[in-house]
C-alpha cells in the first residue's frame, strides 16, 4: 500500500492560511492504515486547525469528509457539495488522491495535507517499511522476493556494497537492515544462492515511460 | 616518465599505491604539492571520486595534474554521481588524455556527505562499471555503438575484508573477478586476518589479479570511535582504539603510523598480499614518513 505521513503542523497552517472555510478531506483505503489520512486523522486536524486558528482571533471553518478511495473520481464525487461550501481543500491523501480532487475541482485550491513517502507495508506497530519502487521492471524473482531496487540504499543490482555494518546494516543507518544481506539470506534458506552468484546488467530504468500511463490488456 | 600502472603489476615486487584527495576548490597548488612529493615515492597515484559524498575538485581534473607533474594515476569512478552517459564520456576523456588506470567503485551514499539533499544515481553498480570498460575496450559503448576510438585500461576494483556478514560481500567481489579486473585495492584492514581469509578467497578463483591490502591510518582513539560510527567500510578494533588511547599527548600521528607501517610491513614480510594501498586522508604529506616506518623508501 501507499505510505504517507502528515506534514507538520506549522506547514499546514501556513497552506490554509489565507482561507476561512477549509475542507479536511481523508481517504479510507492507504492513509487510513498508515495513520496518516484516514477519518480519525481528518478530525484531529479539523480540530488542531479549529483551535489554533481561534487561539490567533482567526477562526476557520474545518469541514470534515472522508471518501473510500480519494484516487477514484466516482468516489471523490461524493463529496462534491462540500467541496463547493469550502475556499480551499486540504486533502490528507496520497499524491495521487491530491491530484484527483485538483483534477475534478479545478477552479478550487487544493492542497496536500500528508507526503506521500512510499509503497511499503507494515512491520509493526506504527511502523511501516518502503516495499516497491515501482520501476516497471520487477526484479524480485532474482532476489528471492527481497526488492534490491528500494531495500538497499543505492538499488544496486550485483550485491552489497563494501559498507554492510554489525551483523548486516547498511552503512546509512545501523536501524536499517542492508537490503543485500537479507536477500542472501532468503536464498540461502532456500539453497538457491546461485541467483546471487549470477551477473545482472544494468537495468533498463525507462521500463515506464514517465509520465506513467498504462492500458489493460495490452501485455 | 613513470612506469604504466600495468607493467607495474607484471613485475613480482611489492606495490605501493597512495591516495591523493582532490581539494574543495579551484586552487590547485596543494594537490600538486603532493603530487611531487609522492610520485616518485609510489607506483601510482589514486585519485578519490567526490570522496565520502563530499563535493570537491574532479578526479579527471587530478589525474591530468598527476601526468602533467609526471606521474602515474589511477582515476577513481564511482557510480553515484553519474549516470552511463555521463560515465562513458568521462572515460573516452580519460583516455585520450592518456590516463589508462580505474578503479570502479560504487560509491558511498549521498547521505554520508555534504549534499544531502542531491539526487543520487548508482544508474550502474560497480560490476556494471567493470562490465561497461571491458565493453568500451572492445570499441563500442553500451549501446553496440562503434567508438571512433575505444579505451584501454587497467582495471581495479575495491573488496571490503572486514565486511559483516562476510559472505554476501565475497560473492560480489566473485562477480567483479569474473567480469575482469587486474588489481584489487581493499577498503582499510585492520586485521591480518581478514585480509588473509579474503586473499585466500580470491586466489581460489583468480591467480592473477594483484590484491594491494588497503591501510587507512589512525591517529586517535576519538578518531577511530567517529569513523566506525561514520565511514562506510571501516571496523577499527578495540585493540588498536585501545593502543592510541594509550599514547602519550601529542603522539597520536606518530602512533597512527607506527601502526600502519607496522601492518604493511607484516603484509609484506609473511606475503599476505602483492602490495599496500595507502589512504591517509587529509594528510598526504605524511605519507612519505609511513612508508620510511614500514621499509618502503
Amino acid at each position: 500500500m501507499i505510505i504517507a505521513e502528515r506534514k507538520p503542523m506549522e506547514e499546514i497552517k501556513e497552506l490554509v492560511a489565507p482561507y476561512k472555510k477549509v475542507l479536511v478531506a481523508g481517504c479510507g483505503t492507504c492513509v487510513t492504515v498508515c495513520w496518516a489520512g484516514g477519518e480519525k486523522e481528518v478530525a484531529i486536524l479539523a480540530s488542531q486547525l479549529r483551535l489554533a486558528r481561534s487561539a490567533k482571533g482567526n477562526g476557520i471553518v474545518a469541514i470534515e469528509a472522508t471518501v473510500e478511495r480519494q484516487c477514484e473520481r466516482e468516489m471523490v464525487a461524493e463529496i462534491k457539495d462540500k467541496v463547493a461550501e469550502a475556499d480551499a481543500v486540504l486533502s490528507l491523501a496520497c499524491g495521487s488522491g491530491v491530484q484527483t480532487m485538483a483534477e475534478m475541482f479545478e477552479d478550487k485550491p487544493v492542497f496536500p495535507g500528508v507526503n506521500t513517502v512510499f509503497i511499503g507495508m507494515p512491520q509493526g506497530e506504527g511502523l511501516w517499511i518502503e516495499m516497491c519502487g515501482g520501476c516497471g521492471d520487477c526484479f524480485l524473482d532474482r532476489t528471492g522476493g527481497v526488492c534490491p531496487i528500494v531495500r538497499c540504499a543505492k538499488g544496486l543490482l550485483n550485491g552489497p556494497c563494501g559498507g554492510t555494518k554489525r551483523g548486516g546494516k547498511c552503512e546509512i543507518d545501523p536501524d536499517k537492515d542492508c537490503g543485500w544481506v537479507l536477500i542472501y539470506r532468503r536464498l540461502e534458506k532456500q539453497g538457491r544462492l546461485d541467483l546471487m552468484r549470477n551477473y545482472y546488467a544494468p537495468k533498463n530504468y525507462r521500463a515506464v515511460k514517465r509520465p506513467g500511463k498504462i492500458q489493460a490488456g495490452k501485455a | 616518465m613513470a612506469k604504466p600502472f600495468r607493467e607495474t603489476l607484471k613485475t613480482k615486487r611489492f606495490v605501493v599505491t597512495a591516495e591523493v584527495g582532490p581539494v574543495k576548490g579551484s586552487s590547485v597548488s596543494k594537490a600538486i604539492e603532493h603530487i611531487e612529493l609522492l610520485k616518485d615515492k609510489v607506483d601510482a597515484l589514486n585519485v578519490t571520486d567526490n570522496q565520502s559524498s563530499v563535493m570537491r575538485y574532479p578526479s579527471l581534473g587530478v589525474c591530468l595534474l598527476i601526468k602533467e607533474h609526471g606521474g602515474e594515476p589511477i582515476l577513481q569512478v564511482t557510480c553515484r554521481d553519474r549516470n552511463r552517459l555521463a560515465i562513458q564520456a568521462d572515460l573516452l576523456f580519460a583516455c585520450s588524455r592518456g590516463v589508462n588506470n580505474i578503479l570502479c567503485l560504487t560509491g558511498d551514499s549521498i547521505d554520508v556527505g555534504d549534499h544531502k539533499e542531491a539526487k543520487q544515481v548508482f544508474d550502474l553498480d560497480s560490476v556494471q562499471l567493470i562490465h561497461l570498460v571491458h565493453t568500451m575496450k572492445s570499441g563500442k559503448d553500451m549501446a553496440g555503438n562503434e567508438l571512433d576510438g575505444g579505451i584501454d585500461f587497467c582495471i581495479g576494483t575495491t573488496g571490503t575484508p572486514s565486511a559483516d556478514p562476510l559472505e554476501p560481500q565475497l560473492i560480489k567481489v566473485e562477480k567483479k573477478l569474473k567480469a575482469g579486473v587486474d588489481f584489487i585495492q581493499t577498503q582499510a584492514v585492520y586485521e591480518l586476518d581478514d585480509l588473509k581469509r579474503f586473499v585466500e578467497f580470491i586466489r581460489k578463483r583468480d591467480r592473477k589479479v594483484k590484491i594491494l591490502g588497503g591501510i587507512v591510518p589512525v591517529i586517535g582513539a576519538k578518531m577511530a570511535a567517529y569513523m566506525n560510527e561514520n565511514v562506510p567500510g571501516i571496523s577499527i578494533p578495540q585493540r588498536i582504539i585501545d593502543e592510541l588511547s594509550q599514547a602519550p599527548k601529542g603522539t597520536g600521528i606518530a602512533k597512527g603510523i607506527e601502526i600502519a607501517a607496522r601492518m604493511i610491513r607484516q603484509m609484506k614480510e609473511e606475503k599476505v598480499c602483492d602490495g599496500v594501498h595507502i589512504m591517509f586522508i587529509g594528510r598526504e604529506e605524511k605519507v612519505p614518513e609511513i612508508l620510511g616506518a614500514a621499509g618502503l623508501l
